[in-house]
């Protein structure tokens, strides 16, 4: 009632006008994004019978018979590949930061012979397709006898050349120039200018870094899908790959692909909704000032 | 002196060789102290940076040049009948000869010039209109809009796939449900034609968000005077949106766009996804899906070489293509 009026209070049409058609797109944009998410929330809730013959946006009766299936199924499989998708994310997430966080610094700050050309091929290294990687990255491995391990997945995610690129943009701006030198000065070692200067600066770049990396490794699919071939290595996306290929049109088989989507997206959501205030993605749109 | 100063006896001797390095480019400035190395650490960089560079090396330089070189080799069968041995030959370029003519290669680029010219320009365009929304005067409900628009980017591209795949399925599809309820029959999401624009909407719902909030984000670091100048000049919500906020974040635009070209052009895990659900995917759908068969079911690495590096030509050739006409537009600007 009382925003009714507020509304009516605001005078001329022209400039309710105004505000009305910008809500509306934006709520419709938002409702657009919503809708699988809302679909497959109510899906998991649908018992196999309902998921084909009640109203999709009906809820159903089936809810925990579906995850207690979906953690059953090939003698908890389910809850495998989802501890390997944490640990190829997580691990390779804070390994990937490391190493793009120090790199990214001495590129920023050292003037050293080989630096620039690193840094101009690094460039070039974001405009190659994962695939030209993915398949002689297998032959390589395979020569080592690792693919087809956990290394597989978890060695060639560390390397990130857009990270470093961050990183590097990151400690442009943040690292001040007499700060290392005055640590010079009072006879501190490269590497405990790094540790303890260095590094406390570079959080919250460090923090958008990880967070774009945990995405890209947990929502990566190619890489684990080439390499692994061993069931209980997968991680979440490969997995459910598998289950949905195991039988076309069981519609129990469907059901578990339901219930795995909604219990995967869960953790990621909520993982990303709550770090999304310490994003710094002023990084990647260009607004850092130097 | 007192034992307290000891430390700050260093510091004295530290600036001294300070002040040598500096004058060590003069003739005088005495050389071989051991201050100037200390203070121009030679080998710190390489350090900081060793671990980055072996990843690298290993995991982009040595696999893209074993790509190339194996792209000139072919397995053949020589020596007579069918005992022949296989044996590897440098074949020069006939297996580029081959891959350009090979009729379900082109037809996979075929199909994803057309995804991509329906998703990239929808991807960038609603991203850059939920941006401007976003940093308009009037709009109501911001952080909701901004939240709800992310939360896609939190969804694997093959779980999006999994769930938009179950709602284009006519069995369980919601929209169909309707249509069939308004006697309009079942949308062909996933037949033949319609799975262009199926593909694209996963790919879509998967990145207006991140592309949102980038784009956003330089919206957020115009200087505020101008705008206030453009609106004291007269100009509209709409006009300041135009002439002054979308060219301001040209470089953010450019970014994005090349990421989201570059992510169109490496469309796997969608279409792979959704090939349980129909028969209109078939195993050579999109040009990597090709790739992948060669490489891993045909077993055929030297085809499947020469594959990827054409598509990693034709990836950086687009990409500088984008980046040659925003150069040259931006200084059409600037004149």
């Amino acid at each position: 009632m009382t925003t009714l009026t507020a509304l009516r209070g605001t005078g001329r049409p022209s400039l309710r006008r105004g505000k009305v058609l910008p809500t509306l797109v934006l709520v419709l944009g938002a409702i657009y994004c919503l809708i699988p998410v809302a679909w497959v929330f109510v899906a998991v809730s649908k018992a196999p019978g309902e998921l084909f013959s009640s109203f999709t946006f009906a809820p159903g009766t089936g809810l925990l018979q579906n995850v207690a299936d979906l953690f059953s199924f090939g003698g908890g499989a389910y809850g495998m590949w989802a501890l390997n998708s944490l640990l190829y994310a997580g691990l390779g997430g804070v390994l990937s930061t490391l190493v793009s966080a120090s790199c990214g610094y001495a590129l920023a700050k050292y003037d050293f012979a080989g630096g620039r050309i690193f840094f101009g091929a690094l460039l070039a290294g974001l405009l190659i397709p994962g695939i030209t990687l993915a398949v002689p990255q297998y032959l390589l491995l395979s020569d080592l006898q690792l693919a087809g391990t956990r290394w597989s997945v978890l060695l060639p995610s560390i390397i990130s050349p857009f990270g470093i690129y961050l990183c590097k943009v990151f400690a442009d701006g943040a690292v001040a120039q007499e700060a290392l030198e005055a640590a010079r000065i009072d006879g501190a070692s490269e590497w405990r200018i790094f540790r303890s200067i260095v590094l406390p600066l570079m959080v919250p770049g460090m923090v958008t870094v990880f967070l774009l990396q945990f995405v890209g490794i947990w929502n990566n699919f190619l890489l684990p899908y080439i390499m692994l071939a061993d069931q209980s290595t997968f991680p979440l996306t490969v997995g459910l790959n598998s289950l949905l290929n195991q039988g076309s049109g069981s519609p129990a088989l469907y059901s578990l692909a339901i219930a795995g989507a909604a219990v995967a997206i869960v953790p990621l959501i909520a993982l990303v909704l709550f770090l999304q205030r310490f994003w710094r993605l002023d990084l990647i749109s260009g607004g850092v000032k130097g | 002196m007192t034992p307290q100063s000891a430390g700050g006896q260093t510091i004295t001797h530290r600036t001294t060789a300070r002040a040598d390095a500096r004058t060590a480019t003069h003739p005088t400035g005495h050389r071989g102290s051991r201050g100037p190395s200390s203070l121009r650490p030679r080998l710190a960089p390489y350090l900081f940076s060793a671990p980055a560079m072996v990843l690298y090396v290993a995991f982009t330089v040595i696999p893209l040049g074993y790509a190339f070189g194996s792209s000139f080799f072919a397995q053949r069968l020589t020596g007579g009948g069918i005992l022949g041995t296989r044996r590897t030959v440098f074949v020069w370029f006939e297996n580029y000869a081959e891959v350009l003519t090979n009729a379900s290669l082109v037809a996979g680029l075929g199909r994803l010039a057309i995804y991509g010219i329906i998703a990239v320009p929808l991807t960038l365009g609603l991203a850059l209109v939920f941006a401007l929304l976003l940093d308009a005067d009037g709009t109501r409900f911001k952080r909701f809009g901004r939240t709800a628009i992310f939360i896609p980017y939190a969804v694997p591209g093959v779980v999006a796939a999994l769930m938009w795949g179950f709602m284009y399925l006519p069995a369980t599809s919601p929209f169909s449900h309707v249509t069939r309820a308004l006697g309009l029959g079942t949308i062909g999401f996933l037949e033949r034609d319609g799975l262009y624009g199926s593909i694209a909407n996963i790919t879509i719902w998967g990145g207006v968000g991140f592309n949102m909030l980038v784009i956003y984000t330089a919206l957020r670091s115009i200087p505020h005077e101008m705008i206030e100048a453009a609106r004291i000049d007269g100009a509209g919500e709409v006009q300041v949106a135009l002439r002054i906020k979308v060219p301001l974040v040209g470089p953010a635009m450019v970014l994005t766009s090349i990421f989201a070209l570059l992510g169109a052009l490496q469309l796997y895990g969608e279409p792979a996804m959704l090939k349980p659900l129909t028969n209109s995917i078939s195993t050579t759908w999109a040009p990597l899906m090709t790739i992948y068969r060669d490489a891993f079911v045909l077993d055929n690495l030297s085809s499947a070489a020469a594959a990827s590096m054409v598509l990693a030509l034709g990836t950086a050739a687009a990409s500088l293509a984008v980046l040659a006409v925003v150069r040259r537009t931006s200084r059409r600007g600037m004149a």
